[in-house]
Order: structure tokens, then sequence, then C-alpha cells
């Protein structure tokens, strides 16, 4: 039994977590400082990237040592693979935020408008998708993670409504255009981050099972087992 | 060229103690074969029982069957034909000491009788430069003797030895476990280069020399052959959790 290389991978997992943890943090008070209009949050969100951006290279240092030092193979070469994955993409979710709380400081310059879009909920929808992919990472679940998968359709669909809901008041409102452009730009960051969510689930499912789902490749794992531990 | 090895139910006893388990695989030819596992699983009494020399022990014994190319090896022919037929490699390179490295790598084929000396010298000169040690030693061959070269060249200078008498078959135990990184290079780029004519079946401990020259792999455990596959296969996504639990080091 490899001792300190398990702990190591245990370390590895924990503080991806750590990091996990803080970017979904970031989508949700970026959303909130959207929702109430208040800059105060965003320099908050501000920070946390700025904690993630540390974090992701903290990690890639580890994956790269353990990677040199301690030739995984198999379970173990696939979780840190997986690592090394989620790990960007947790990185671009912590990006997504700053882009949203950018947003909201461009949009403290025009009047208040009630936009008849749901931002909310969408970014519900994608938080959930995250803390769900991530759940499935803690647990080494790939069925929770297939789970995911399905969720990102919902997440593209209010995407599109707020769209061409946002284009379409532009034309009729040109007044509202500035309000409704950072709209959209803010939608399309939580889509962003719903498709970061499934890279993670997939990511899961190819350490988990050994399965590449991605672009809807080996959809069918070639393992019955939906466990695994490290 | 390298001709297949067809393994059926193969068992094999030392006295009381039975050490392989029924096992039946196929080794395709022109490939490298690697066969991993703890210590005392049965691999290196695998490959003995591959060229007849388990039973060389008197308390030893084997049943089942074992064909190359074709021919089954056990009731077809003689226990030295097959010995000439299917090369060995050990884990620690067994030059004649005494002898120079010219009559190291022409005494396979000087005990089958050959003595035209032209002959030898282009089975000598083909030999040494299929092991890659050819420029090495050319101008010494005959002043040097075998034990006189370093590790790594004893391994290649056994494995010009053990090509010299044609065979079709090389098998490999630990061929580099005892060598530095450099010399251990050299034997892997040797095995990747021998394939083309020669069917390989190589017994290492070592993970990644596995990973590294074998087409497929083989993970023996307790004397029976738990999974055979392809090596990417094997490494990166192994079908049994023995395996798995082998080759990430969560065994025992």
């Amino acid at each position: 039994m490899r001792i300190r290389f398990q702990q190591n991978l245990d370390d590895l997992k924990e503080k991806l977590l750590v990091m996990a943890g803080m970017a979904e943090q970031s989508i949700q008070r970026a959303v909130e400082a959207y929702r109430v209009r208040d800059l105060s949050i965003c320099d908050l969100v501000d920070r946390g990237e700025m904690a993630i951006n540390r974090l992701e290279r903290e990690i890639d240092q580890m994956s790269l040592d353990l990677l040199a030092m301690e030739q995984p193979m198999a379970i173990d070469l696939r979780f840190i693979l997986s690592v090394i994955k989620i790990n960007a993409d947790v990185e671009r979710v912590g990006d997504s935020a700053r882009t949203i709380s950018d947003r909201v400081r461009d949009l403290q310059a025009f009047p208040a408008a009630d936009l008849p879009i749901d931002i909310p909920r969408t970014a519900n929808l994608a938080s959930g998708m995250v803390r769900k992919a991530l759940q499935a990472f803690i647990e080494g679940d790939a069925e929770m993670a297939e789970s995911v998968l399905k969720m990102d359709d919902s997440v593209d669909k209010l995407n599109a409504s707020a769209h061409s809901t946002l284009l379409a008041l532009m034309k009729k409102e040109p007044t509202l255009a500035s309000q409704a452009l950072n709209a959209l730009m803010i939608s399309r960051a939580l889509e962003r981050v719903a498709d970061h969510a499934t890279n993670i689930a997939e990511d899961v499912i190819f350490w988990v099972r050994g399965a590449d789902v991605r672009h809807h490749a080996g959809a069918a794992a070639s393992r019955n087992n939906s466990g695994a531990k490290s | 060229m390298g001709v297949s090895i067809e393994v059926n139910d193969l068992n094999a006893w030392y006295g009381s103690n039975h050490t392989l388990l029924d096992i039946t695989l196929h080794i395709p030819p022109n490939e490298a074969t690697a066969l991993i596992g703890p210590s005392g699983c049965g691999k290196s009494t695998f490959v003995r029982c591959l060229n007849r020399m388990h039973e060389t022990n008197p308390i030893a014994k084997v049943t089942g069957g074992v064909k190359i190319g074709g021919v089954d090896i056990y009731s077809e022919v003689a226990a030295v034909e097959v010995r000439r037929r299917i090369g060995m490699v050990f884990q620690r390179p067994n030059p004649f000491p005494t002898m120079s490295i010219y009559d190291n790598v022409a005494s396979g084929l000087r005990l089958n009788g050959f003595r035209n000396r032209r002959v030898l010298d282009e089975v000598v000169e083909r030999s040494l430069q299929q092991a890659a040690l050819w420029d090495e030693v050319k101008d010494e061959l005959k002043k040097k003797s075998g034990a006189s070269l370093s590790g790594g060249q004893q391994q290649r200078l056994c494995i010009a030895r053990a090509l010299a008498v044609d065979p079709e078959v090389l098998l490999m135990d630990e061929p580099a476990s005892a060598l530095d990184p450099v010399s251990t290079a050299k034997i892997e780029d040797l095995i990747f280069q021998l394939k083309s004519q020669y069917t390989i079946v190589i017994v290492t401990h070592n993970m990644q020399q596995a990973a590294r020259v074998a087409e497929r792999t083989g993970f023996f455990l307790s004397g029976r052959l738990v999974e055979f596959d392809s090596t990417h296969k094997i490494f990166t996504n192994p079908g049994d959790k023995r395996t798995e639990d082998y080759i990430t080091g969560r065994f025992g």
C-alpha cells in the first residue's frame, strides 16, 4: 500500500474542492451583486478570483509533482488527469464570476431596468450543476455525474430565450440597450458555467469508469461500477 | 520471423507445490508481451515452461499444451530443439567468462556443429549488430573476454548469443533489472527493434518498462493468469480489480 501517495491524492482532492467551493460561491455572489446592484459584493468576487487563480497554480504543481515522482497507473493516473482538467474548468468558473462582476460594475452607470429575463433562475441551475458535478467528484459517483450532463439543456434553453428576448427588447427600446447588452453577457457567462460543470462531470466519468464521454463519444461506459475511491 | 505461442491449460509444479494453475493464453507473433506480477506469482516459471527449462529441475512437472508456431513443444520436438528455437536472456548477464566476445556469440552455433569460419564470422557480426553492440566491440572481438564488458554490454552480448542460433522467440526474464537507466534504455530500444523479427516475452517488475515496450501484458497472481490484454488497457483501465490494485500499489 502506497500510503504517502494515497495521502497526497487525498490532499490534491481536498485542495481542488476548496477551490471549487470558492468558485461556486463567487458565482452566487456575482449574481447577488447583479440582483441588488451592490459593488461591495463585486469586490469580494474580484478578491475571490485571485485566490482561485493561486489555487489553480498550486493544484497544477501538485499534479505535476505526483505524475513525475509517483508515476501513477490506471485509476490513479486517470484521477490526476481528471484533477488537472477539472482544475482548469473550475478556474474558468471563477473567470465567469469575474465577467458577471464586471458587467454589474458597468450597469451601475445606467438606471435600473426591469428586464423580462430570469438571471437568478439561470444562475441557480448553473450553480446547481457545478455543485452536483463536485458532489459526484467527492463521491466518485459516475451516475450522479451523468445526471449533470442531462441538466445542461435547460441552461442552454434559458440562455437562448434570454438572447432572443433581449435582442427584441433592444430593437424595441434602444434606451435600454446597455442594460440589455450587459444582461445578455451575464446570461452567456452563466451558460458557460453550465458548460464547465458538464466538463467536470465528464472528467468524473472518465476517472471512475475510464470512459471518454466527451462530445457524446463512448456513452456506454466500459464498466458497470459507479463508485471509485481515491 | 516470429511465431505465435498458444498455451492451453498449462499447469506446473515444484514437488507438491502447484505453481501454475490452468494458464491459457495466446501470444501473437512479432509482438512484445510483458508478464507482470508480484514475486512468486509464477511468471518466471511460466516462461521457463515455454522453452522446457522448467522440466530440467528433477522435482518439477508440467501438464497442458504449449504450441510454438503450431508445433507442440512437449510432444512433437526434442527439448534441445525447443531451446534452439526459443532464446532466453536472464536477469543477470551471464556471458561465458573465459570466452572472448566472438566465442560467446558463436558458442551456440558451435554446439550445433557449425564449424565453417566464414559462416561463424557472418553470424557473429549480424547478431552483435542486431543486439546493438557491434560498433562498441568490433575491434576487440577476439581479444576481449565477455566478462570484461560493462553490465549493459554483457546483457546485449547475451542477447546476441541468443540471437546467433536464429530463434523464433526471445524470452527475457527481467533483462534490465540489474542495469542502469542508460543501459536499460538501450535494451528497451533493442526490444522495440527485435519485435519485427522475433516474438518477445518479457518478465518485468518495472511497470513503466512493460508499458513502454510491450503491446500486450499479462498479470499473474498466485500462479494464475488474472488478466491478459493490450498494455494500454492494462495500465489505463484494467478489467480486474486485482490487476488495478497491483499496478496502483494498493496490493496487500
